[in-house]
Parts: C-alpha cells; sequence; structure tokens
C-alpha cells in the first residue's frame, strides 16, 4: 500500500494547527520581538557602523547585512520553535496523546516541524518587511532566496525538534542554542563577508556550517557569495539529511520518548 | 474473539526493575473489566503497553485481532485512554482540545458528536473555558471527553475515581454504564476493591506485575466473604442433627470436626445462633479456630500492601 492512501492528514493537520495556535496566541509578541530587534540591529549596524564601513562587494553595508540579519532569525527562531513545541508537550505529560493515537512518526514530525518551520518563514519576512523601511532592497534570485528560506527554515527545525527530544531540562534546551548556534551564527559572515577575513582566520570560518547557509542566502540577493553556492546547497542538503537520520534513529528505538 | 488478547507479556524498564512478568490476559467485548491491584502492582505499565506509550520487553497485545507493533494504525484506533495523571495544555480551551484529539485519530471534525460527549460529561458550558481555569475534577471530565472524542470501541479509564469528587464518580459510572450499553469494552484499574465490585463485570488481580487471578464478579465476591469456622468436638458425630440443618455445616476429622461456612459480608454471620443450637442439642466442643479462603488471603494481603504504602 503506498503511504500517501493511510497518511493520517487529519493528525498532521490537528498536530499544526495546534502549535500554530501557541504562536497566533502570542502573535503580539511574535511578531512584534523581530521587528525592534531588526529596528536595533539596522540602527547599530547599519547606521552607526555602516556610515563608516564601504560598500562590501559592491553592496552598500546597510543592504548587505539584511540576508544575515534574516538568517540569523531564521536559525534561532527554527530551533527555539521546534524544540519548545516538543520538549513542552513531554515536560508537561500531554504527549501520552501523540503516543498513543493512529500516527506514525513521519506525520508527527511533519505537524511539529512543518509549524515550525512556518512560523520562523512568517518571521523572516517580518524582517524582510522591516529592512525594506531602512534600505532600499534589492534581490536578485527571488525564487532561489525562497528556495534557501524554506530548505534552512525546515533543516533547522528538525535539528531543533532533535534537540527537544534530547534536552530532559530547560536548561539543556537553551544550552545548543545560546553555546552553538548563536556563537556560529554571529561568526559565520551575519555582518562580515568571510572573504574579509586573514586567511587563517577565513580557513578556520569554513568549518563553520552557518557559513555556507548565510553565503548562499546572500548569493539569492545580490548574485555574489563567499562560497561556491552548489557547495552551500550542498552543505545545507547534507545537515538536513544529517537530522532526518537523526530524527528516523529516534523514532525507531523510541529514545526520550517511551520508556 | 476477545477484543484485547494480551500473551507471555513482560516488561522490564531500563533501571532494571521487572514490572510485568509473563501476562496472559484476555478481555471480551463489551464487558466491563477491572484491574484490581495496589500501587506499584503494575496496573498502569499494563494499559501504557497497550496504548502504545510504553514498549514492551516481550509478549504480543491484540486489540481487536491488530497487533499493537506491526498493525498500530489499527490497534489504536480503536482505543481510548484516559490516563492516571492530570496532563492538560493550560491555554487550550475545552473545545479546542476535544477537537483536537479527534482529529489526531484521522477523523472528520463532528460538531453533534462532541456536543453530545461534553453535555454527558457537564462540559458545554465551559467549552469555551482555558484548561487552566478549570478545577481538576473538570480536568478530569475534559480528559474522558478526549478519550471519546474519536468514538472508540475499547475505553482505558486509569484510576478513573483518584480524587474525584462523588458528583464526577457517579457521573462517570452512568457514563461508563451508557457506554457498555453502546457495547464499548470498559476496562479500568483500581485499588478499591468496593470500586472493583461496583462497577465490573469481571475482575483480574494484579499484583507485582502477575495477574493472580481472573474472575467473574459475582462469582469472586462470593468466594470472597467466605470463612470458615471450625469447632474440635468432644465426641464426635456420624451426621450433622437436623436441628441444624438450616446452617451450612460439614463434617470433617472422622467426625471430630464441624465445619461451619459463613459470609463475613453477611449481616448476620449466624455464629450465635449456631452455638446456642449446638449447645441445646447437647453438643460439646473444646477447641475452635476460624480459616479463611487462600482469596481471601490475596485481599488482606492487597490491603496489607497499600497501607505500607500509605
Ligand atoms: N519509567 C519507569 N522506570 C522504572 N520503573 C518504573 C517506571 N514506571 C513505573 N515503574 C515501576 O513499575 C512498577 C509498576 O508501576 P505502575 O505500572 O505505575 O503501577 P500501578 O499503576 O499499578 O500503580 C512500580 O514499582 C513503578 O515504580
Ligand atoms: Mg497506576
Amino acid at each position: 500500500m503506498s503511504a500517501a492512501f493511510t497518511m493520517n492528514w487529519p493528525a498532521v493537520r490537528s498536530i499544526y494547527r495546534f502549535e500554530m495556535g501557541r504562536f497566533w496566541r502570542t502573535a503580539g509578541q511574535s511578531i512584534l520581538a523581530p521587528v525592534i530587534s531588526t529596528t536595533l540591529y539596522f540602527v547599530v549596524f547599519g547606521a552607526a557602523i555602516g556610515s563608516r564601513v564601504s560598500a562590501v562587494d559592491g553592496v552598500p553595508y546597510g543592504l548587505f547585512i539584511v540576508p544575515g540579519l534574516i538568517m540569523l532569525s531564521l536559525l534561532t527562531q527554527s530551533i527555539s520553535n521546534a524544540s519548545f513545541g516538543i520538549y513542552f508537550p513531554r515536560f508537561a505529560g500531554t504527549i501520552y496523546e501523540i503516543l498513543s493515537a493512529p500516527i506514525s512518526p513521519l506525520e508527527v514530525v511533519l505537524g511539529f516541524v512543518g509549524a515550525a518551520a512556518s512560523k520562523s518563514i512568517l518571521i523572516g519576512l517580518i524582517i524582510l518587511a522591516t529592512s525594506a523601511l531602512f534600505v532600499p532592497l534589492r534581490i536578485d534570485h527571488p525564487f532561489w532566496m525562497i528556495g534557501f528560506l524554506l530548505l534552512t527554515a525546515v533543516t533547522f527545525s528538525l535539528f531543533g525538534f532533535v534537540i527537544g527530544l534530547w534536552a530532559d531540562g530547560f536548561e539543556k534546551l537553551q544550552l545548543v542554542p545560546l553555546l552553538i548556534v548563536t556563537p556560529l551564527t554571529f561568526l559565520g559572515g551575519s555582518f562580515y563577508a568571510i572573504g574579509m577575513l586573514p586567511p587563517f582566520w577565513h580557513a578556520v570560518s569554513l568549518l563553520n556550517p552557518v557559513v555556507y547557509l548565510i553565503s548562499g542566502f546572500r548569493w539569492a540577493f545580490f548574485g555574489k557569495a563567499d562560497v561556491n553556492i552548489a557547495v552551500s546547497l550542498g552543505m545545507t542538503a547534507l545537515f538536513l539529511v544529517i537530522c532526518l537520520g537523526l530524527v528516523t534513529y529516534i523514532f525507531r528505538t523510541g529514545y526520550r520518548l517511551k520508556s | 474473539m476477545p477484543i484485547i488478547s494480551i500473551s507471555k507479556l513482560s516488561k522490564t524498564y531500563t533501571s532494571g526493575f521487572t514490572a510485568l512478568r509473563d501476562i496472559d490476559l484476555a478481555v471480551e467485548r463489551g464487558e466491563i473489566f477491572a484491574l484490581l491491584g495496589p500501587n506499584g502492582a503494575g496496573k498502569s505499565t499494563l494499559i501504557n503497553i497497550v496504548c502504545g506509550i510504553v514498549t514492551a520487553s516481550s509478549g504480543t497485545v491484540l486489540v481487536d485481532g491488530h497487533d499493537i507493533g506491526a498493525d498500530y494504525r489499527a490497534a489504536r484506533r480503536v482505543i481510548g485512554l484516559v490516563p492516571q495523571e492530570l496532563t492538560t495544555d493550560a491555554f487550550e480551551t475545552v473545545l479546542n482540545t476535544v477537537n483536537f484529539s479527534r482529529g489526531l485519530f484521522g477523523l472528520k471534525p463532528d460538531a453533534g458528536h462532541i456536543e453530545r460527549i461534553l453535555r454527558a460529561l457537564s462540559l458545554w458550558d465551559k467549552r469555551d473555558s482555558r484548561l487552566m481555569t478549570l478545577s481538576g475534577g473538570m480536568k478530569r471530565r475534559v480528559l474522558i471527553a478526549k478519550a471519546l472524542s474519536h468514538e472508540p470501541r475499547v475505553l482505558f479509564l486509569d484510576e478513573p475515581t483518584a480524587g474525584v469528587d462523588v458528583e464526577l464518580r457517579q457521573d462517570m459510572w452512568r457514563l461508563v454504564r451508557d457506554l457498555r450499553q453502546q457495547g464499548v469494552t470498559v476496562i479500568l484499574t483500581t485499588h478499591y476493591i468496593e470500586e472493583a465490585e461496583e462497577m465490573a463485570d469481571r475482575i483480574g488481580v494484579i499484583r507485582r506485575g502477575e495477574i493472580i487471578l481472573v474472575e467473574e464478579k459475582a462469582a469472586l465476591m462470593r468466594k470472597l466473604g467466605r470463612k470458615q469456622l471450625i469447632l474440635h468436638l468432644q465426641q464426635p458425630l456420624a451426621a450433622v442433627p437436623p436441628d441444624l440443618a438450616d446452617y451450612e455445616l460439614a463434617l470433617a476429622g472422622e467426625g471430630r470436626e464441624l465445619v461451619y461456612t459463613y459470609d463475613t459480608r453477611a449481616e448476620r454471620t449466624g455464629i450465635t445462633g449456631l452455638l446456642t443450637g449446638l449447645s441445646a442439642a447437647g453438643i460439646r466442643f473444646n477447641d475452635l479456630h476460624t480459616e479463611q479462603s487462600s482469596l481471601e488471603d490475596i485481599f488482606v494481603g492487597l490491603v496489607r500492601e497499600e497501607r505500607v504504602q500509605a
């Protein structure tokens, strides 16, 4: 029997809507926070620093930081939404309902990760719109831009889902984003082109997976990249596959879900 | 075919603790089955395995003929579960959370069905309230509504009356009887003998991870209250005196022991009358003692274990 025929779509929809419900309930906060932080970044980096920094690769500095800003939020939002989304029912005990329902692991992941990715994409678009208030936007490859947005949101929502399953306390839930993701994003060229770094640090940067995301995303905007666009795409896809593998493993073994 | 058939089911938690050993159990379609046992006996573990929340270490479970592992979708679709712990999403409304449950089971929304359930559980007026504003009893009603939202054929109630007020207890029993009328099988756990007696058609007793007996309630209760008074006679008797025919008497030990079987739960045990009758008939005895059935031992044991834990 084909999986499509036996997929429990109402369950996927229920989980998705339930998860989005939390977003809309706190819509003011969910939307206002990225608008405020984006504005602050523009004030600090765009106006204060940007006025002293010449154009990067021929792109005015204020405009140059837009893809990095979006990526920064996309990564942190995807991880925090998805990890919280699955961690909370585990913590509160309401996970029993998901475990005892006729739902496949794939459907659970589609519902939770789909919702987390949707939220971070929405936030990414809000930041994009906010940016338009400060700088004249330019997007050379809009389809690739959307493509990278989707791919990154899904990949990091999956990563967040894994963290939410692994964490056995609220501290651990915040540990990975705080200690790993945020530094990697800041050092991944959100606010500079890694080509601007001395050769040694340039080489070190290439070990940072976030570099490939930001570089690819920036290419979609300005047609210029720190690394080859195919490499960017390949690295993002690789990370996606790794996260998928982890999630599959978790469900197959029941790790942290069932005793 | 039984609606639930469990064979050779064992569970050892990762801690190394064995919570279930070689459980064999069949629950018949449409019956109310009570799983009776003290705290820690393994009742929740058993239910949670059948429902897919805990994985078994070995053994098989079929629900309506479907294996809970290989054919989990078909098996779970049949089941509604009201868990022991009160766990609810604080910010959701009653109506949303019940609709959510129905969706999880792959069913289309059915406003009429949900309204009937909410009314039956006196939740209709509260349908737009957030769960965090509800009392514990109301939350338990919500959990029952969620379990019934997808029209299950089997309903599991894990310690349904723990910490529940009288009104809810009565509502719940009424609901359980209505469900049985509709052919729904109900499996409940409890550590109160009285509760099992009040509700169940059949009772299974579980202790330290083993099912030690499964009986029709009526048969069980008959055996349960029985006790024997044994009189050691001075002179052996050839037969029970006809004057005492009204009493349930038998002779043992070559006529040297007169055994009287009585019901401890009856209003009168008849012991005083019997002793008067014996005296009138001139039958003397030099010693006496009482014995209870092995079943009674089990239940005294159950109660004692309860006390130790309390
Ligand atoms: N996740 C777990 N890990 C280790 N031991 C457990 C776990 N869950 C339950 N137990 C133990 O298994 C035994 C049976 O528990 P449970 O099935 O909840 O009993 P009951 O519902 O009859 O009170 C208890 O001794 C309990 O401590
Ligand atoms: Mg229990």
